[in-house]
């Protein structure tokens, strides 16, 4: 383990690194989430196929592969991203696909008198999305939310492949000088769950504060 | 989402099919000036010249990828094969009356489940030969995807088995068989028909995995989308495009087989085990039920 507390700083940056791609990813994803899902229960059927076309593609294109058609293709229009930026584009419009399709389903979960209560008392579409059903349907996404945050800080390492500097590649460094894996990995390993098991934590407590009596 | 009419609002009537249409207008030509944008400076750099796009007529490049979606699938077979296997040894360690063996399998598992794919495969390529342990890419990959999956299909699993009535596993020991007994008549068999749909779209999941082959390196599709776009490098972008619309017509139909088999079983047994979010969700599955022990 000599070698991991030799290097706590190696760690550190890396820990910084994939924190603020994290947070700033997620950020990205719950914008792209909750536009998509808006455009998948619209009325306006063109919103509706446009939304699903979007969450068919992305879901079902390798997130590695998304990160390099995005690498090259934007160097092919002249277009140059940072690393960190490129990443937080990719990764967070690759996670909103997931966060859409919890939204959407989280919008089905609530109970349909609902939406014909707020129907009925003359809100619209907007209005009853707004101050009755969302409201409601928040409270039930919070755990496949949660479960896509923690999904989406263990793919923050695929940005060691486009060369960005975070946890996965300070341990792929280290090992490379010090051919030491075992203590190596295992000490990024740590360092991940530092960070999912806390979130998974704070998810699970933000769900029994916003849970409610059915 | 099929189409039933929502309740959130009416038919729509003249005006507002006329501000959907002007809407949808304005959107598509926001959206296409956009794509327009691009596809303008793509082809200021010549990037649409069919000699860009033939490469991928030729014989022995599809073949070659051909082959790489071939190892792509196979990886994936074998791994989801394997994972299948030791999940479910897993789940059933898991369950173990047993609590030592509960909790050495549940850290196991967790600790798996939180750790990204990518640090294993890492650790797997570069570290284990440092331990004197030398396997072929294709097995380096399969052991990083089955030791992820199978915690992650053992979380399914124990899913599965807990949402049986319990009267099932009552009846099984009423009729005087042992643990073991109705674990692998009773439980074990209902649950994983249940799981079925779930595990296909596990599926999908694992062969978007076995992209991160590309760092071991193994042969696979995206390696050879790559290995393409350095042979030819006029073609570097549209090797990538080509791979991407193969990953998505592979997944994009199992995904419907997946959604087939759901509504068939959904309307064979009547329940269904829904999971919101997606295949990627499934990777941390909440059981919030304590673990099955037999009560004696």
């Amino acid at each position: 383990m000599g070698v991991v507390f030799g290097h706590l700083s190696d760690y550190a940056s890396g820990f910084w690194y994939t924190v603020a791609l994290t947070l700033a990813s997620f950020l990205v994803s719950l914008l792209v989430g909750i536009v998509i899902a808006t455009m998948r229960i619209s009325p306006a059927a063109p919103a509706r196929a446009a939304g699903l076309f979007y969450v068919e593609t992305v879901r079902n294109t390798p997130l590695l592969v998304l990160l390099f058609l995005f690498f090259f293709g934007l160097t092919k229009v002249g277009l140059a991203y940072s690393i960190f930026v490129s990443g937080v584009i990719v990764i967070g419009a690759y996670h909103g696909a997931f966060v859409a399709e919890a939204l959407r389903s989280g919008v089905g979960a609530v109970s349909k008198g609902q939406a014909e209560a707020a129907r009925s008392i003359g809100l619209t579409f907007s209005q009853s999305l707004r101050y009755v059903v969302l409201p409601q349907a928040f409270r039930t996404v919070v755990p496949p939310i949660g479960n896509i945050f923690i999904a989406l800080t263990k793919n923050t390492s695929l940005i060691t492949v486009i060369a960005g500097v975070d946890l996965t590649s300070a341990a792929d460094r280290l090992n490379t000088t010090y051919a030491q894996a075992i203590p190596i990995f295992f000490g990024a390993a740590v360092a991940y769950l530092i960070l999912t098991i806390p979130s998974g934590l704070a998810f699970g407590w933000i769900e029994r504060k916003v849970a409610i009596a059915r | 989402m099929s189409q039933q009419p929502s309740v959130l609002y009416d038919e729509l009537g003249p005006r507002g099919q006329r501000r959907v249409v002007i809407g949808s207008v304005l959107a598509g030509v926001l959206i296409i000036g956009v794509v327009a944008l691009g596809i303008v400076r793509l082809a200021a750099k010549g990037q649409f010249q069919t000699t860009r796009w033939e490469v991928f007529t030729q014989p022995a490049v599809v073949r070659f990828l051909a082959n790489g979606l071939l190892a792509t699938v196979r990886v994936a077979l074998t791994a989801g094969l394997l994972s299948l296997v030791f999940g479910l040894a897993l789940a059933l360690a898991r369950l173990s009356v047993r609590r030592a063996a509960r909790y050495a399998t549940g850290a196991w598992i967790e600790f798996f489940r939180g750790v990204p794919l990518l640090l294993l495969i890492l650790f797997i390529a570069h570290g284990l030969p440092q331990y004197g342990m030398k396997l072929s890419a294709y097995w380096f990959l399969v052991l990083g995807l089955t030791i992820y999956n199978s915690a992650v299909l053992a979380e399914i699993f124990r899913a599965g088995i807990l949402s049986l009535d319990r009267g099932q596993r009552e009846a099984a020991y009423a009729i005087g068989l042992t643990y073991a007994q109705s674990m692998r008549l009773v439980i074990v068999p209902q649950a994983v028909r249940r799981m079925v749909p779930t595990l296909v779209s596990q599926l999908v999941t694992l062969l978007k995995d076995s992209s991160l082959g590309f760092v071991i390196p193994f042969e696979e599709l995206l390696r050879r989308g790559r290995g393409l776009g350095e042979f030819y490098p006029q073609s570097i972008l549209q090797a990538y495009v080509v791979v991407a619309a193969i990953y998505i017509a592979v997944n994009f139909s199992l995904g419907r087989v997946a959604v087939w088999l759901e509504g068939r079983q959904a309307r064979r047994y009547g329940g269904r085990v829904h999971l919101p979010g997606g295949p990627e969700d499934l990777a941390m599955i909440e059981v919030r039920s304590a673990a099955l022990v037999p009560s004696d």
